[in-house]
């Protein structure tokens, strides 16, 4: 497994966890179990952690595809600097914030799913991995070649018109071979 | 529209099929435990939401039990094999088969979504009951004690929560943990999740391993889906209690259960476990697979010939006792000095008609690259690594020679299965086969590289000099096109244009650069054959397969004497 970046299997993870904190803290609050004020940091904690993880970040070997409508949200995650290319930064949020979950049903398992993804994170970071943004590449266009920058100021020599146009009846001494054969202007 | 429906109609119909029964078991369950007499205690402390978690459960069930089907490959071939006899539509079913998989992995995580959040009320309102928040009713029913004499072990209480004496937000989570339905359950929803994320596209076809260790948590899921209803945790009042206990005449009278002879205290018992009805089928079969599989790799292969192919491709010629193959199936390799348990399928590029198998590796990866440089670093002449083989195991490919005319598409390395037909054809052809129905074959190979195409390039000259020989030029039509073309070689055939044999292959047939112009080609073909059905095959990436298959949408004909393209696709 040496080419894994671990990375990209923790984001997909901490993407589900998010939306499984959610669900469970929305269950919460709407169905006013008791605890429910915990259903509602989860609430507002998974909305956070589905911001911080949508967008995807670059692979470091390969091609990235991007998640649809992602470039908002990697101009706001990338604004962040160092906070969110650091993967120990990101796993040991996530560690922080999946705490509370635990302390009632509705939200443990949203808890445990964000506590795995945040040791997969762990182990990418230990590996050197860190975030970068997927942004569109700027277009480089070709330097021009010298040459074109001058171009010539005039025309090359030709023969007077009447020599140069192709005599219907005096063909053997054209200038040029036309591939459909010449009529005269009738 | 129309064209679709007649290329799709048999999936169609299983999806519908399906669906069908989807819905039916989730709409009859939920009127068992939403209307069911015996339940109308348990509705009393749990309302809707009894039936909201048994209805996705039937859901669960029949789903589970499908999961495993579509991945019994040998299961699949021997399907198959029977229906040789009969359309061509049954056995393009059979390769949609990860398709279906997907699908009802969808429905399992929905299904269970569902499920948990209906048992998330459940396991609230009946700690709200234990506590006395609710009506006298709810507290009574509640307070029933277990009633069992020690001879059966069946409890006879309607709670389920017993406990009460810990802080009440944690009786709910102490509660789960402590049970084996709650304790199996979120293990086993966390197995799922964890499947999932590994199976996420990206993952999938970037790292592999993840997702195939990963997915072997399926055995976890399965084991703990075969306990998880043991506990007899869904309570019903049993028979003989609903006999002498009216539940909509006593309910009112709570204080006189026990006391008046209408209203005797009510008796219940828990549902049993169910789930294994469904699934134990499918997981001995799919045991089977395994074991067979395993059978096959103890088997031995015997290396006929290796050769390192230009552009890093490994041709490996082997010798199996008893192995017999069909034109363009795969097999799956195992190496036990790279890796004991990672399987990886190859298509085969022999023949039937030939006493070996080979295969073509490009590398592609861990495995792959191990796999190379463990082949070059071997002494001339010398015998590889041990190597298991399973399968052969069959694809669309099997069907080129049943239509009458055939286009044949491979992209890149996707041309592998492609060498296998025509090897295939031309032993057909020398023995003057009859089974081979097929009159014109229309052969595109797409590729990046120029390199890629010597082995390749080599079997095309034999078979163009062939051809020629037995004045059967026209059979076989083949366009090469080269889609990473620059500068350079444009000027080298500018220059060369000239030449009888194409610059870059040495072929007859010229190379085209750029990619093929689908219209123009879909056209020619509708053109030499008005009235064919005409088979398309594609071995390449999934964009091209989408553009191909509405192309045979586009150019076919629902009236039946025209030209008709049928679409399929192999995949991995």
């Amino acid at each position: 497994m040496g080419k894994i970046e671990w990375a990209m299997w923790a984001n997909e993870q901490a993407l589900a966890s998010g939306l499984i904190l959610l669900t469970g803290g929305i269950v919460g609050v709407a169905g006013q179990f008791r605890g429910w004020e915990f259903a509602a940091y989860s609430v507002a904690a998974g909305v956070f952690v589905c911001l911080l993880e949508y967008p995807r970040g670059k692979r470091a070997k390969g091609t990235s595809v991007e998640r649809t409508g992602q470039y908002c949200f990697t101009v706001c995650v990338k604004a962040f600097g160092p906070l969110t290319r650091n993967y120990y930064v990101r796993a040991f949020l996530h560690a922080a914030i999946c705490v509370p979950g635990g302390f009632m049903l509705a939200t443990v398992l949203g808890c445990v799913c964000l506590g795995i993804a945040s040791l997969i994170y762990l182990a990418a970071a230990i590996r050197g991995e860190h975030w970068e943004p997927i942004l569109p590449r700027k277009e480089v266009r070709k330097p021009v070649a010298e040459s074109i920058k001058n171009p010539p100021q005039n025309p090359p020599p030709r023969p007077p018109p009447e020599m140069r146009r192709k005599q219907a009846k005096d063909l053997e001494s054209a200038a040029y071979d036309n591939p459909i054969s010449v009529t005269a202007d009738e | 529209m129309g064209n679709w429906f007649v290329n799709n109609w048999f999936s169609a119909i299983i999806i519908s099929v399906w669906m069908g029964l989807n819905i039916f078991l989730f709409v009859w369950f939920y009127f068992v435990y939403e209307q069911g007499e015996t339940f109308y205690y348990t509705r009393h402390l749990l309302g809707s939401a009894l039936a909201w978690a048994r209805a996705p459960a039937a859901v669960l069930n029949f789903n589970c039990m499908l999961i495993l089907l579509p991945v019994c490959r040998n299961l699949l071939s021997l399907l198959r094999g029977s229906f040789v006899r009969c359309s061509r539509t049954m056995r393009k079913q059979l390769d949609k088969n990860l398709t279906f998989h997907k699908l009802v992995a969808y429905m399992i995580a929905l299904m269970t979504a569902v499920h948990m959040i209906a048992h998330l009320l459940n396991v609230e309102w009946l700690n709200n009951s234990r506590q006395g928040v609710y009506d006298n009713l709810s507290t009574a029913l509640s307070n029933l004690e277990d009633d069992t004499d020690d001879s059966d072990h069946r409890t006879t209480y309607l709670n389920p929560i017993r406990k009460n004496d810990i802080d009440p937000q944690q009786i709910p989570t102490y509660f789960v943990f402590t049970s084996i339905a709650g304790l199996t359950g979120v293990i086993i929803t966390l197995a799922l999740i964890l499947i999932i994320t590994s199976s996420m596209e990206v993952i999938r076809r970037n790292y592999f391993e993840v997702f195939w260790y990963t997915h072997h948590l399926f055995i976890i899921f399965f084991a703990g889906l075969v306990i998880h209803g043991i506990g007899y945790i869904v309570r019903r009042q049993n028979k003989e209690s609903y006999k002498e206990h009216n539940p909509l005449f006593c309910q009112n009278r709570t204080e006189d259960w026990g006391k008046i002879p209408e209203c005797p205290i009510p008796q219940f018992e828990g549902g049993p476990a169910q789930t294994w009805w469904y699934v134990i089928g499918p997981m001995v079969i799919y045991l089977c697979e395994r074991l067979l599989r395993f059978i096959r790799y103890m088997q031995n292969v015997q290396y006929r010939k290796i050769v390192m192919r230009p552009s890093k491709v490994l041709e490996l010629q082997l010798v199996k006792k008893g192995f017999k193959m069909d034109v363009g199936q795969y097999v799956f390799l195992n190496c036990p000095a790279i890796s004991q348990l990672e399987w990886h399928p190859f298509t085969m590029t022999s023949a039937p008609e030939e006493d070996f198998f080979s295969v073509h590796i490009r590398s592609a990866g861990d495995w792959t690259d191990k796999l190379i440089d463990i082949m070059q670093k071997l002494p001339e002449g010398s015998q590889g690594p041990k190597m298991g083989v399973d399968g052969p195991f069959g694809t669309a490919s099997e069907d080129v020679f049943d239509y009458e005319v055939s286009m044949l598409v491979g992209a890149g390395i996707g041309v592998t299965p492609f060498a296998s037909i025509l090897k295939s054809i031309w032993y057909k052809f020398k023995d003057n086969d009859p089974n081979l129905k097929t009159r014109k074959i229309y052969f595109y190979w797409l590729c990046r590289e120029t390199h890629a195409f010597e082995w390749f390039a080599d079997l095309l000259k034999a078979q163009e000099k062939e051809m020629e020989e037995r004045g059967m030029g026209d059979f076989l039509t083949y366009k090469l096109f080269l889609t990473g073309w620059d500068q350079s070689h444009v000027n080298y055939v500018m220059v060369n244009v000239d030449r009888e044999t194409d610059v870059v292959t040495g072929l007859k047939q010229k190379t085209h650069y750029g990619r093929p112009n689908w219209d123009k080609e879909f056209e020619q073909v509708r053109k030499e054959n008005p009235t064919s059905v005409v088979g398309m095959f594609l071995c390449g990436p999934e964009a091209l397969g989408k553009v191909l298959e509405k192309k045979c949408g586009k150019y076919s004909d629902v009236d039946p004497r025209k030209t008709k393209f049928y679409f399929n696709k192999e995949n991995f």
